[in-house]
């Protein structure tokens, strides 16, 4: 039986413990791909740490940190195949990384560079999703498009917090997703908090991934700091995505469980409305020790690598910072561009008015800093 | 008389703050609800302290859903109470917009008057603080252009406080914008306890002959400093701080206009479809003998609102508001 076959409100499904013992069945990949899952999961809390001191320092404008989100980012991420689609919130730094969009591009975005916004063409991701829950009808139109075409060798997946499935264009996305049949997957990131909103204040349910039995198809748990049951559960629900065996759903909900260990935003302040002893209760279950111990302990991982490992991730988070902050400032003209595919002509005079304007004043007339 | 009571050194978000607590204490039917507005009290600090003196039954953090925040107010204020539900940013008011067009703004004139929705929807807005994408629009085009709703943007502590009392009072609903690059920018004298300030009443900023400048919300500080600026040349402007902008305030408009004869308009919002539009029509229909010059406009321009590396160019400054009130005031 499928994983994903499971009662929702059954225990999350697990493969590695707390204390990164094994407890259910490790995922057959090769040991170079779960010392890629460990890198980018430790890459990811690097950046996350940078990020935050950036924004500290005014280098960096609000930022979203994902610090003990990376096993549920990295974990599902993995388990894409490269003509999959991602569909993000705006938490997920790390796997839009793992998809292929560099880490300099996130920080412009944060910097409030639109260029942040342009991922490689070969990347195949949408852009950032600010407003809450408003990416998942679009994740649903695009995996209805691929199939409408005929294709069934791509899958969508769509990142949401918890606070997301309180919102209409939650129930809208998944009802069509049931209704037509798409390839989706629907991954929640329950970190716990929307804001200071505690996840018990946005439902009744007893679990979110139960939600999905109301649109006819599966909805599983999993512990969102296990990055091996996440690569897992994500894994099937892609295969089942594409590959729907008979009678079988092709979307599927998955509620990982986990915890921002963080602020929402570096312009929250989470000690308002909860407790330091819930976030140390939840440090315990920190996923990157958890995947460490349990790579040293198969012989995979050892101190030395680890320590390599370290050097290189830190050395590629200051290179991206320095290319994103070496990147020019924008001009003016680039707000104007690519509002329309061709510039209509009271808008190229609103452009002209403000270039004579620039030119007779200087630029100086205009910034603030 | 406000001038008779004991008063608050109060930035613009504190005195919302009073306000909706004076309106809590005063009359009972008075709730708040919303996103993060009970223990974290609001994320900008709107309701500190609302929830600790009134309680989880008058301050209520709301599951996150604007639509579902908008709609039951929508339904709590039919049945007699007088909901405020904040939205976080004006930019996140938009899955709640069916309930604002199709039930908030109609349900006085569907049911002949039998229901009406003492309700005030507030919410964040405009530009200027470096924030992320979607957090600093300026849509208030929108909710004038919808009728039945009353649409209130103050411009200083003082008016914050006396607005946001009269539209909790007021028997229609009301969207009250509060202009977050000027929360905390400075302080001003406040009055504790009640007071309103009557909505529909534009406030005259200065005194000058030479061209009526009309404006609101953060806006109206970058004019008076522009005005200060203009008139150390000669040239003295009338500022006219709308503050209500459904309805608006003509009286105020056609007086200032015909003593000038000229007139510039500055709002943040893109141009296009803009209320500087309806304002310079107001002015066409009904003086335009007194026009001696095109009304100009210092405004948004029609893009996207851009990430905030481009912001500075976007949101009109001094240095735009003296240029366009220049053009009026030197034409032809």
């Amino acid at each position: 039986m499928s994983v994903l076959e499971r009662d929702p409100r059954d225990d999350m499904y697990r493969i590695l413990d707390e204390d990164g013992t094994a407890v259910g069945e490790v995922p057959d990949l090769e040991e170079e791909t779960l010392v890629g899952m460990y890198r980018h999961m430790k890459l990811a809390r690097h950046f996350d740490k940078r990020a935050v001191s950036l924004q500290r320092q005014g280098r960096m404008g609000t930022y979203p940190p994902l610090s003990g989100q990376e096993a549920s980012q990295i974990g599902s991420a993995y388990a894409l195949d490269e003509d999959d689609w991602m569909i993000p919130s705006y938490r997920e730094h790390g796997g839009a990384l793992v998809r292929g969009l560099p880490l300099e591009k996130t920080l412009l975005y944060w910097m409030g560079h639109e260029a942040g916004n342009s991922a490689p063409e070969e990347a195949n991701i949408f852009p950032v999703a600010v407003p809450i829950a408003s990416q998942i009808p679009h994740a649903t139109g695009a995996a209805w498009a691929s199939k409408l075409r005929g294709e069934d060798d791509k899958a969508f997946i769509c990142y949401f917090g918890d606070g997301a499935t309180s919102e209409g264009d939650f129930h809208e996305g998944l009802n069509f997703a049931g209704v037509f049949d798409t390839p989706n997957v629907f991954f929640c990131n329950n970190n716990q908090w929307a804001i200071s909103v505690p996840r018990e204040r946005q439902t009744k349910s007893e679990t979110l991934a139960q939600k999905a039995t109301a649109y006819g198809f599966e909805g599983i748990q999993v512990d969102g700091m296990d990055p091996l049951a996440v690569y897992e559960v994500t894994r099937e629900a892609v295969e089942k995505a594409k590959d729907p065996d008979e009678g079988q759903r092709r979307p599927t909900m998955i509620e990982a469980v986990q915890y921002r260990f963080g602020a929402h935003t570096t312009a929250d302040d989470p000690s308002v409305y909860r407790d330091e002893e819930e976030v140390e209760r939840w440090r315990q279950k920190d996923p990157i020790p958890r995947l460490e111990t349990y790579l040293k302990s198969e012989g995979i991982l050892d101190d030395d690598r680890i320590e390599g490992i370290q050097e290189s991730i830190e050395a590629q988070v200051a290179d991206a910072i320095d290319a994103a902050e070496s990147t020019a400032r924008p001009t003016p003209d680039e707000m104007f561009e690519s509002a329309y595919a061709e510039l209509p002509d009271r808008l190229q005079k609103q452009y002209e008015q403000f270039e004579q304007l620039r030119e007779e004043l200087g630029d100086e007339a205009f910034l603030e800093e | 008389m406000a001038s008779e009571r004991e008063t608050q050194n109060l930035t613009l978000v504190q005195a919302v703050r009073d306000g909706l607590y004076t309106e809590m204490q005063r009359d009972e039917e008075v709730i708040v609800l919303g996103q993060d507005v009970g223990k974290n009290g609001g994320v900008f600090r709107a309701t500190e302290g609302l929830w600790e003196e009134f309680g989880e039954q008058r301050v209520i953090d709301t599951p996150l859903a604007e639509s579902g925040i908008i709609g039951t107010s929508v339904g709590m204020a039919a049945m007699g109470m007088r909901p405020v539900p904040e939205i976080q940013f004006s930019g996140f008011m938009y899955p709640g917009f069916d309930q604002i067009i199709s039930h908030m703004a109609r349900m006085r004139t569907r049911t002949r008057g039998r229901y009406t929705l003492p309700m005030t929807l507030r919410a964040p807005y405009g530009g200027g603080i470096r924030a992320p994408e979607s957090h600093s629009e300026s849509k208030e085009a929108f909710y004038v252009h919808e009728a039945g709703l009353k649409v209130v943007v103050p411009s200083t502590p003082y008016d914050a406080k006396g607005l946001l009392s009269a539209s909790i009072r007021d028997p229609d609903p009301v969207v009250f914008l509060e202009p977050k690059l000027i929360y905390r920018a400075f302080r001003e004298q406040v009055p504790e306890g009640e007071y309103t300030i009557e909505l529909g009443e534009a406030k005259t900023r200065r005194e000058g002959e030479d061209v009526a400048v009309f404006t609101w919300g953060a806006m109206a500080r970058r004019t008076l400093e522009a005005a200060e600026n203009l008139a150390e040349d000669g040239i003295e402007c009338e500022v006219v701080d709308l503050r209500t902008l459904s309805p608006l305030d003509e009286g105020a408009i056609l007086e200032a206009f015909k003593k000038c004869g000229r007139a510039a308009v500055v709002h943040e919002a893109p141009r296009t479809g803009g209320l500087a539009g309806e304002i310079t029509s107001i002015i066409q229909e009904e003086a335009l003998a007194y026009q001696e010059a095109p009304v100009t406009r210092i405004t948004g321009f029609d893009v996207p609102y851009p990430l905030y590396a481009l912001e500075d160019y976007y949101l009109p400054n001094e240095a735009r508001i003296e240029a366009g009130i220049r053009e009026a005031v030197e034409f032809p």
